[in-house]
């Protein structure tokens, strides 16, 4: 089995549980042990933009610090954010010695990060360096039948410079949907910004988010839509939820974690954690997937 | 250790910005103490448990601030030093029989938390050691178990909570998920439990009331006598 160097962040051991339970999971089946990292720390959530204050660089470039002396030149990660921030961290630090040179002599007490550690989200690992006929291997379950919609947010695909895909025509969810023995569904929100933290101060923004963006893909016929953000799932699932009770409207989209879909068609729905959901998917799972149901 | 002697080796070194000349191999406690200072706040225990001596000190020619315990840490030359008996951090007052069965009560509690970069001062603060800034971050991710590990050696002096940046009391946060850890985590001890039924039963009633009886004299003897491990 080969061992990767796995990055989890915060999310994806609270709320986010069965994004992580599901993909250690699903990469044995595809002959990958997920080793994480001995010590992490936050990402720093959001990639700070403000040039001259590079406090909020610490957080990510310690972790890349921390990779480094576990002997690893890659990290992979799950959570869309963690990816984004890590990676645009890494690209700063990398383009711009005197900072890096400033943050290194600031973390007196860890080694120099010499800038080499590359930050690869997990969709990169499937599609790049195993590619999709290994995905759909280990298929026990196919899916067929089940209309999956790909969210990407915000932060899988921009800024161009660290995205995984072409940031307005990205193909990556649609081969990984079909890889699986699923149908991709087009919609025109599959990009579209979920409303992000203002989830917290101004929720109305995010549930109307929410409500479009979910009831778009219903309408092109998903039954399911699928995402590798915690901060998008929570506004997809849980906004939806309320949006859905408050406007007394269309039947929910459940949405699922990247690999919550994989182990579903790899014939292990125990570890994705769907009674985390505010919209349990697996009404809408079983319905659609006659080898589910008859189980 | 008496200052005329003229053998003594000394170092100096400076309180709250003034030079003394102080025997070499004395704590900073002593030091303090032998400068002419008279400790009212700042000491407890001299022995390195209970956190009231807090400390924080540079060495000349070295851009580093250093915290340790006064009563632990001996003096050096150029050594500049001052008390910090305590921090101001607010601490929050809860119902632990009503927290920490779900959720996350330590970043409800202390939401400032979240507000961590990860720079780690923290860390660099701790006069125990602690892996500070990682059990912050075990506290964001919800880890009550992590966390109070982590933070068992924690005395409480607070010198994480003057240094952060973030502004998070790091010591107050520990101690929540100690307290909620032990009370709704760890099995409970049978023996506690036996010796509480023990001398509600009264069993111990009849030496207690031999011992409050003693004089002053008598118990110093006893105590003087005691067998001890």
């Amino acid at each position: 089995m080969e061992e990767l160097l796995y990055y989890p962040g915060c999310s994806l051991k609270d709320t986010a549980i069965g994004f992580e339970e599901s993909a250690i999971y699903a990469s044995r089946q595809l002959g990958i042990e997920l080793k994480e990292m001995e010590r992490w720390n936050c990402c720093g959530t959001v990639y700070s933009l403000t040039a001259d204050n590079l406090m909020k660089q610490l957080g990510p470039v310690r972790n890349l610090v921390h990779a480094q002396e576990e002997g690893y030149e890659k990290v992979y990660t799950l959570c869309s954010m963690c990816d984004n921030t890590l990676k645009r961290s890494n690209r700063l630090v990398k383009n711009d010695p005197e900072k890096l040179e400033k943050i290194n002599s600031f973390m007196d007490r860890e080694e120099d990060y010499l800038g080499e550690v590359t930050v690869k989200h997990y969709l990169e690992l499937l599609r790049d360096e195993l590619g999709w006929d290994a995905v759909r291997e280990p298929v026990r379950e196919p899916l067929k039948g089940l209309n999956v919609a790909p969210y990407y947010g915000c932060m899988l695909t921009r800024p161009k410079e660290i995205g995984l895909d072409d940031p307005h025509n990205p193909t990556v969810l649609e081969d990984f949907i079909s890889s699986l023995g699923a149908e991709p569904v087009d919609y025109p929100y599959h990009s579209e910004c979920c409303g992000s933290y203002n989830t917290v101060e101004k929720k109305d923004i995010v549930l109307k988010q929410a409500g479009k963006i979910t009831s778009s893909a219903a309408a092109a016929g998903a039954d399911l839509i699928i995402t590798s953000c915690p901060l998008c799932h929570y506004n997809l699932d849980t906004r939806q939820s309320e949006y859905i009770r408050r406007e007394n409207s269309s039947k929910p989209v459940p949405v699922l974690y990247i690999t919550q879909l994989m182990a579903v068609a790899y014939g292990n729905s125990d570890v994705c954690k769907f009674d985390k959901h505010a919209i349990d998917p697996r009404e809408a799972l079983a319905l659609e997937n006659k080898a589910l149901k008859e189980r | 250790m008496s200052p005329s002697n003229e053998d003594q080796e000394t170092v100096r070194i400076h309180i709250m910005g003034k030079e003394y000349e102080v025997p070499k191999g004395l704590t900073m406690m002593d030091a303090i103490e032998h400068s002419g200072y008279r400790l009212i706040r700042g000491v407890g225990c001299r022995g390195g448990f209970c956190g009231a001596c807090a400390t924080l000190y540079r060495l000349e020619g070295d851009y580093k601030l250093y915290a340790d315990l006064a009563c632990q840490k001996t003096v050096e030359d150029g050594m500049y030093l001052m008390q910090l008996p305590f921090t101001p951090a607010g601490r929050k007052t809860y119902d632990i029989e009503e927290i920490g069965r779900d959720g996350n009560p330590l970043l409800e509690n202390y939401p400032e938390v979240a507000r961590c970069v990860s720079c780690n001062t923290c860390t660099k603060a701790c006069p125990q050691d602690l892996e500070v800034m990682d059990f912050i971050n075990e506290a964001i991710r919800g880890n009550i178990e992590n966390v109070a590990s982590m933070s068992f050696d924690c005395i409480q002096c607070g010198i994480c909570a003057a240094r952060c940046p973030a502004e998070i009391p790091h010591h107050h946060v520990a101690q929540m998920a100690r307290r909620v850890y032990g009370k709704h985590n760890l099995p409970k001890s049978d023996h506690v439990a036996a010796r509480v039924r023990e001398i509600e039963g009264g069993e111990f009633d009849e030496s207690l009331q031999e011992i409050t009886s003693l004089s002053r004299e008598v118990l110093e003897e006893r105590y003087e006598s005691r067998e001890i491990e």
